[in-house]
């Protein structure tokens, strides 16, 4: 049973979902700050082509995850020194962020020798448990057939939800995203809460980069993860800026990039390129669904998302 | 322990503080006593907030030195000045709107812990309220309460962080004379606890009422020494912020009411929750009259006023100008008939923030010549029209280029006022059109509105303001809940009457 195309699918696209998982929950702890963040795509190329080089190069794969989320991080902080300090339009400075972390990835890609371009990975993350439980029906492959770093994204979800929502700093950080100025006169650093949300969301977009590269392909070529950056940005609109919901939303979206390779196996052929195209046709309908209308004001996005702060300004 | 409690709770000495090159603030000393409700009386643009907000740790003076209990202060951030035991309870409350009650009081209180549960921090807002007397729904969220519940949140949230200095800056701009009443005697109780209150205001039957001393502040420097509230009259007070005598002017009886100008029936409007806000209201307004609307903030004056001016249609009812019928007439086609309006908001709404202060006094007029020939802007209209205007209305601290947010509030109201009385209109409303202003621009605006009335103007004036609505007013009408609930003549009206209207107390028709 645990052959059945179903399990199959839901399993491939808790796979798929997991690097949209990182990057989702990492794209909503920074806009719960107010700061949108639009360099997605580029912080995980990044993040992905850090992690397959430090692989590369030392042979573990822990050091890669490392790796990847020290360089998400630290290429995200470009955008919070321009959004937060400089106060520039943090649209502008979101792409270009991407169009610059696409262009790194791509150099790294072919910088060294030998270049990192076509290499397979020296290492890879399997799963943590075989045979015994892994092996029952239809929870051994969905809850323990997984490798570390799919439960170490369930952790992720969990724990950016208690923070959210049940903690002071979660407060605190809500407050900020919602009204800085108000967040401000209560005692709150909005300056020092959007540079740590940004730099979380950057770490967290290296991570998802890095299960691409590590795990999914694992490999290293341009343009490694599609559009997977972008697809997160919508994801956090979808989820309505909840980090379960983009837990499920992620898997959902895995499962519509897998929908090419199970209609295979079910032997029902469709043009491969337009099945491609599922994932973001599902990702435009789903924002145009939920943001139109009266919906949108019941979806909760933070309501200073993308106004810079200016304690002084008159 | 003798010298600590002998010190003054604030000792300020030569504070200034420059925006943009304009001194907010020059050379300002002000000292604050314990157990003292110590008055900071301004006009608009004197420098009140300006000095509050350095007080409160918001802004950092350029030069000068504050003393809190004795100890030499210098704060970076709010956060410093919580530390030292002060609050402040800004006239724009500081509320996170999505956030519950319970939330916003524990919102940055370095007291709690870092895990939470809603359920401990709604008892402990439940039982702070209680204690003072000021009931709150921990459970609510902000966006839900009146404003008069959202103040009470907001000083309760100083209370529970135990604030021995408390500021509060223009606290009954949105109360009813009920909640306002019920607010002094809380402010007095603090007082009496031996914390020190800062009451910004420029009503001065409530400096009298309440203060034990009176600063007063004018273009951002102290006028003389503090008074003692007991020794100075009104008349003393208002000629003190003004720098010389100035009676606010009132409305002689109407001679000449005209026709019916503007008939609305039967309006009904939905608010930005898509709830009935205005719930079917009536009115006529004559040419030659000034109607005004009491109440509340939030009972439907915003929803009434939009569909007059054309920006939301209403979901059934009929407006009409002159007998004709308007309902479904564009923004645009309204102003070309005759429809001016003065909004409350005058930043966004009325005036374009970006925008040099020339170009915003023509933005109504600029779609015809002399303002533009053809598809051409004529840029010298704007200057000699701009120049003539701020000339006329006084607008104050205006500089070619730079763009009119910069101005104060004051200044802003007489922009927006002086472009829409240079049109030609046959109704003007007016929602809170003196919000904010002190006396001198108060004055210059009543003067405008009376001046339209003569000139066989229908004046609509949605206030919340009732010394403004019983000074102009030749009918006064009662929003309660969307719903008109009275009607007063001017010689009816009074405030008592007028507060139990809006507190929705309908009277019974004897």
């Amino acid at each position: 049973m645990n052959d059945s195309v179903l399990i199959l699918t839901i399993f491939a696209a808790i796979g798929l979902g997991t690097p949209l998982v990182f990057a989702t929950v990492g794209e909503i702890l920074t806009e719960r700050s107010g700061v949108l963040n639009l360099g997605v795509q580029g912080m995980m190329l990044v993040g992905a082509v850090a992690g397959f080089w430090a692989t590369f190069k030392t042979g573990n794969v822990f050091l890669g995850v490392i790796a990847a989320i020290v360089a998400g991080a630290a290429i995200s902080l470009i955008h919070g020194f321009s959004s937060v300090t400089l106060r520039v339009s943090q649209i502008v400075s979101g792409l270009a962020l991407t169009i610059f972390g696409t262009g790194l990835s791509e150099f790294i890609g072919r910088a060294g020798t030998p270049a990192l371009v076509g290499s397979p990975s020296r290492a890879t993350f399997s799963p943590i448990l075989e045979g015994g439980i892994a092996d029952w029906p239809i929870v051994g492959p969905l809850i323990f057939g997984h490798d570390v770093l799919v439960y170490l994204s369930w952790l992720v979800v969990a724990g950016a939800s208690y923070y959210l929502f049940h903690t002071k700093l979660g407060l605190s950080l809500r407050a900020v995203g919602e009204d800085p100025a108000s967040a401000d006169a209560a005692g709150v650093n909005v300056t020092r809460y959007r540079y740590a949300h940004v730099v979380l969301g950057g770490a967290l977009s290296g991570l998802g980069g890095a299960y691409f590269s590590l795990v999914l392909v694992p490999s290293w070529q341009d343009d490694l993860i599609g559009g997977a950056g972008w697809i997160a940005i919508a994801l956090v609109i979808v989820a309505s800026w909840r980090p379960w919901r983009a837990l499920f939303a992620a898997y959902l979206f895995g499962a519509a990039g897998r929908v090419n390779f199970t209609l295979q196996t079910l032997e029902i052929s469709a043009p491969s390129n337009l099945l491609a195209m599922i994932p973001f046709v599902l990702a435009i309908v789903a924002m145009l669904v939920l943001t139109s209308g009266k919906r949108a004001r019941l979806l909760g996005a933070p309501a200073a998302l993308g106004v810079p702060y200016a304690r002084e300004q008159r | 322990m003798t010298l600590r409690s002998e010190s003054p709770a604030l000792d300020l000495r030569g504070i200034s503080k420059a925006f943009y090159g304009v001194k907010a603030n020059d050379d300002v000393d002000f000292e604050l006593r314990q157990g003292e409700v110590h008055a900071l009386l301004g006009e608009n643009g004197a420098g009140k907030s300006t000095l509050c907000s350095i007080i409160a740790g918001l802004y950092r003076p350029d030069t000068g030195t504050m003393h809190v209990y004795g100890e030499p202060a210098h704060f970076r951030s709010p956060k410093d000045a919580f530390a030292a035991g002060i609050g402040m309870v800004y006239q724009h409350f500081r509320l996170v709107n999505n956030l519950t009650v319970a939330e916003n009081m524990v919102l940055g209180n370095a007291d709690l812990r870092m895990r939470y549960s809603d359920v401990d921090i709604e008892r402990q807002t439940h039982e702070i309220g209680n204690r003072y007397g000021l009931p709150v729904d921990p459970q609510a969220r902000i966006w839900q309460l009146s404003v008069g519940e959202q103040q009470r949140v907001e000083i309760l949230k100083q209370l529970q962080r135990n604030a021995r200095i408390l500021i509060l800056d223009e606290p009954t701009a949105v109360l009813t004379p009920q909640e306002s009443d019920q607010l002094f005697r809380t402010v007095r109780q603090m007082a009496d606890e031996g914390r020190a209150v800062i009451l910004v205001s420029h009503k001065l039957h409530e400096i009298k009422q309440v203060s034990d001393r009176v600063t007063v502040l004018r273009h951002g420097r102290r006028v003389g020494e503090p008074v003692a509230t007991a020794d100075a009259t009104p008349r003393e007070l208002a000629a003190m912020m003004v720098g010389h005598d100035l009676v606010l002017p009132t409305r002689d009886p109407n001679e000449h009411l005209g026709d019916v100008v503007l008939s609305i029936q039967d309006l009904r409007v939905r608010n930005d929750r898509g709830l009935e806000a205005v719930r079917g209201v009536s009115l006529d307004v004559r040419r030659g009259e000034i109607v005004g609307i009491a109440g509340v903030a939030g009972n439907g004056q915003r929803e009434l006023a939009y569909a007059i001016a054309g920006l939301r249609r209403p979901v059934a009812g009929t407006i009409a100008l002159d007998g004709v019928d308007i309902t479904g007439t564009s923004v645009t086609s309204r102003i070309a008939r005759g429809i001016g309006y003065v909004p409350q908001n005058r930043l966004g709404m009325g005036l374009a923030p970006g925008l040099t202060t020339e170009e915003n006094l023509g933005l109504k007029a600029y779609r015809k010549p002399p303002f533009s020939r053809g598809p051409f802007l004529v840029p010298k209209t704007f200057k000699d029209v701009g120049a003539q205007l701020i000339d006329e209305y006084d607008i104050r601290g205006v500089r070619p280029g730079l763009p009119i947010r910069l101005l104060s509030g004051g200044n802003l109201q007489k922009a927006l006022i002086a472009r829409e009385v240079t049109q030609q209109h046959s109704v003007l409303v007016a929602r809170s059109p003196t919000r904010g202003l002190d006396v001198g621009a108060t004055g210059a605006v009543r003067n405008l509105l009376l001046r339209e009335r003569d000139g066989g103007v229908g004046v609509l004036l949605i206030s919340e303001d009732l010394d403004e609505l019983l000074a102009l007013s030749d009918r006064l009408l009662v929003l309660f809940e969307g719903r008109i609930v009275g009607e007063l003549t001017s010689d009816e009206a009074d405030p008592a009457r007028l507060g139990l209207l809006m507190a929705g107390h309908v009277e019974e028709t004897a």
